[in-house]
């Protein structure tokens, strides 16, 4: 589905991905990890259009990304955003953020397809017409997963999707990605700086350093500690170590 | 005692009223290393600011008791506030970025905290930024103290506002989400500081975190709050024998690497948690 | 949903339509304009003075050019409620006259001058690059000017009248707007939420037109109003030279300008027209200031 070969991103003379490579299947989930500045994220918005300054190749469902992104390829590629308090306009309803993607590609039936949309991620109808500001973070959350679900695109990018959210409801979201996963079988590329989210929802897992992907391996293996990278294996240690409470 | 507060409550007046951000708090804190831990809104920090009654300009606050000290802080004037806040009791906020002075070097600023709590000369202030800098682990503290806050990394900038808290000597200091801003590795580094610098100084740590397994490896005691109430309070290594039904939610909501689960527990919040 | 229109129906915490959502912004913004008793005050006096000018001919009992050089430069009177100035005319209907022109002429630099900044800097701003560069130099060179020397030149190079002076301030009076609106656009085109528009596959002037405009609407809207004082004595500047409403029609800042030698004599003749333009400015920045308030969506 996805074929990354060569990446590099530069941004004047900081070289913040360097020729990277990996692909990643239909329906499948892959996890980015890695501190800030490791250039995750820079991955993604390559991937999504957002950074055009970039070469090498890049393969979405047979088809090579040139810089400038059709309609169709929008259609097909969405993201989700780590602020969610940031990536809603703060001036626009719930109706008019969902309705957007929906004017832009001429679609039919907007008024099921948003009945819909708020369904799927689970918010009540009663929040349609409701500013950003009316809505709790996870709330927000889910609007910004179905606004990015109105095109009906095969690929999602979720750039620390939960990272600003509470325990529980980052509980909650990483659920509903689940289940929508299952449902649409969508293909996910997750970028995060915990390892345990990652390999929550991933099955394999990419570890980034200063802009260059350390290791790739299995969630299982991420798990397990078998790891080959100093790199990964310190991550893990950590995260091993802080994530369980401590016992007397 | 350092700080007791006894039936803390914090109100803030909406279109229909009074509404409760913080209800029937009580603490007591020592020469230790308390954890406040809750959701965003539980009211963890609107409570430990209450310690230096340094909260927004609209609420309303109350308390049976609320002394730092034996100075009662509740009726306390400006004056004598100020001997508290940055002398007494330092605060570490959640980001060096917007709590540095953009234009002063670190080390000027460190040493500006050092001879408003101090007196003494430039140059002995300078001496002692370095020396600050020094103790918080900065392995070149001379490069860091003429390092503008923009060219410092966040675990950096954070080393220095905690360098900037210390010079006055405080017996308390108070982190509101100090580390979560930064990388895991960093975040580790700075918390380990915390620890080491308030054991080694005889301080009272207030750490507020909405990451309650993190906060039991560096504190002694635990408060979890829930809706601007404490409904559980315990010893750190107790945590997984937690009793509060929202105490175990938030612990099990939480994907691990140590263990593979299918789907996470979502937590099923009872009214009743309300009541207490 | 009963009684629409209602105020539980405005109020409502969860809409049921995009209209009631719509409504209910407003109306929100209104309860807080509302609250703020100087923006009200602003807000009062704006409007009585916009009618009183519409309605001049019920309200003022003579000819605004009606000469009477019998009794010139006449005190406050009964007869004449503001005096009669140098050649005889009563001042109050010339007051309410001049308000049509005045204000209209206000009205109209703000219809030309807004829209046009508005699309200049929020272009500039979101294209970037080589189009930023051209239009925002284009925007130095009218702002290098001198507002009135620029306005004269047009208005000599046009004919003298009140339409040519219109042209020539809005000419000139568009530069800051496009500033204002570039800058907004600046703050809000790296932010996530235009790149997720970007990412629905939106082109730049659906961008541009539904999602920033709407934006940078809100201070362009606050900088008109405080602004319009500015207007008003430029438009007055252009007629004392002769290059803006003429003779006899009844102009506030003309009216000031034609009668300034009797000020020490017969004060109320000049003193007059000021104090309505100086209402009208104090008006419009106190309309502005509230209206800062509740349209700053960084606010909400």
């Amino acid at each position: 589905m996805i074929e990354v070969d060569g990446l590099s991103v530069r941004f004047g003379r900081v070289e913040a991905v360097k020729a990277l490579s990996f692909g990643v299947a239909r329906g499948e989930s892959f996890g980015i990890v890695g501190e800030s500045g490791s250039g995750k994220s820079t991955v993604l918005r390559a991937l999504s259009g957002l950074n055009p300054d970039w070469t090498g190749r890049m393969v979405i469902d047979g088809q090579a990304l040139t810089p400038h992104r059709s309609k169709e390829f929008h259609r097909q590629v969405q993201m989700v955003f780590q602020d969610p308090y940031g990536s809603l306009h703060p001036r626009q309803t719930v109706d008019r953020l969902l309705s957007e993607p929906l004017q832009v590609h001429g679609m039919d039936n907007p008024e099921r397809r948003i009945l819909r949309g708020l369904n799927e991620v689970a918010l009540p109808a009663t929040v349609r017409f409701r500013y950003p500001h009316q809505l709790s973070g996870g709330q927000r959350q889910r609007v910004a997963i179905a606004r990015a679900l109105m095109a009906e695109p095969q690929v999602l990018l979720l750039d620390e999707p939960t990272s600003a959210l509470d325990v529980s409801v980052q509980a909650e979201v990483l659920n509903l990605l689940v289940d929508l996963q299952q449902a649409r079988g969508l293909t996910y590329i997750l970028v995060s700086h915990n390892l345990a989210v990652v390999a929550h929802l991933c099955g394999r897992v990419g570890v980034m350093q200063a802009g260059e992907m350390v290791e790739l391996l299995s969630a299982d293996d991420l798990r397990a500690g078998r790891t080959q990278h100093p790199h990964t294996a310190s991550l893990r240690e950590l995260s091993i170590e802080l994530e369980e409470p401590e016992t007397t | 005692m350092l700080v007791e507060i006894r039936n803390l409550r914090v109100q803030f007046p909406t279109a229909t009223g009074l509404s409760d951000a913080v209800r029937n708090v009580s603490l007591t804190l020592g020469q230790e290393k308390l954890g406040i831990v809750g959701e965003s809104g539980s009211g963890k920090s609107l409570t430990a600011r209450s310690i230096l009654r340094l909260l927004p300009s609209n609420a309303i606050l109350s308390a049976d008791k609320l002394t730092f000290d034996t100075i009662d802080v509740l009726r306390a004037d400006e004056n004598a506030l100020r001997r508290i806040r940055g002398a007494r009791a330092g605060l570490i906020l959640q980001d060096p970025k917007y709590s540095l002075n953009p234009v002063m070097t670190a080390g000027a600023q460190i040493a500006e905290a050092w001879r408003a709590h101090r007196g003494g000369g430039r140059k002995l202030a300078e001496q002692a930024a370095i020396d600050l800098l020094a103790q918080v682990q900065i392995r070149d503290p001379k490069h860091v103290a003429g390092s503008y806050p923009h060219e410092l990394s966040g675990g950096m900038g954070q080393r220095v506002m905690i360098a900037m808290m210390l010079a006055p000597d405080p017996e308390l200091l108070i982190a509101d989400e100090p580390t979560s801003a930064l990388d895991a590795t960093v975040q580790a580094e700075i918390l380990r500081l915390i620890e080491d610098l308030v054991s080694r100084r005889g301080m009272g740590l207030i750490l507020i975190s909405h990451d309650l397994p993190l906060v039991s490896h560096f504190c002694d005691r635990v408060a979890v709050m829930y809706a601007g109430r404490i409904v559980e309070e315990l010893a750190a290594g107790d945590l997984l024998r937690a009793r509060h039904p929202y105490t175990r939610g938030l612990l099990g909501c939480l994907p691990t690497l140590g263990h593979r689960q299918a789907r996470l527990t979502v937590m099923q919040r009872d009214p009743s948690w309300l009541e207490t | 949903m009963s009684g629409v229109l209602s105020r539980e129906w405005l109020l409502s915490e969860t809409p049921a339509s995009r209209r009631q959502a719509a409504w209910v912004r407003r109306y929100r913004g209104w309860l807080q304009l509302r609250a703020n008793r100087l923006a009200m005050v602003g807000l009062v006096t704006a409007l009585v003075m916009i009618i009183a000018s519409l309605a001049a001919p019920l309200l003022a009992w003579q000819d605004p050019s009606a000469q009477n050089l019998a009794g010139r430069l006449a005190p406050p009177s009964f007869a004449h409620w503001f005096g009669t100035d140098e050649l005889g005319r009563d001042i109050y209907a010339r007051i309410l006259y001049g308000g049509r022109v005045t204000l209209g002429m206000v009205v109209a630099v703000v219809l030309l001058v807004a829209p046009i900044g508005l699309v200049v800097g929020s272009v500039a701003g979101y294209l970037g690059g080589i189009v930023d560069r051209v239009l925002m130099r284009v925007t130095d060179v009218f702002l290098a000017f001198p507002r009135l020397v620029l306005a004269l030149a047009f208005v000599a190079a046009l004919k003298p009248g009140i339409s040519s002076a219109v042209i020539a301030i809005a000419l000139t009076a568009w530069p800051p707007y496009a500033r204002l609106a570039r800058a907004d656009t600046l703050t809000v085109r790296s932010s996530d939420f235009i790149a997720a528009v970007r990412l629905t596959g939106a082109g730049s002037a659906r961008i541009i037109l539904r999602h920033i405009m709407p934006l940078c609407l809100s201070s362009v809207i606050v900088r008109v109003t405080l602004d319009m004082s500015g207007i008003i004595l430029t438009a007055a500047a252009l007629g004392f030279l002769g290059m803006g409403a003429q003779p006899p029609m009844p102009e506030w800042g003309t009216m000031i300008a034609s009668s300034r030698a009797f000020i020490l004599d017969q004060w109320w003749v000049p003193t007059i027209p000021g104090v309505a333009i100086f209402v009208a400015s104090l008006a419009f920045n106190l309309l502005g200031d509230g209206m800062r308030d509740v349209l700053d969506p960084r606010q909400r």
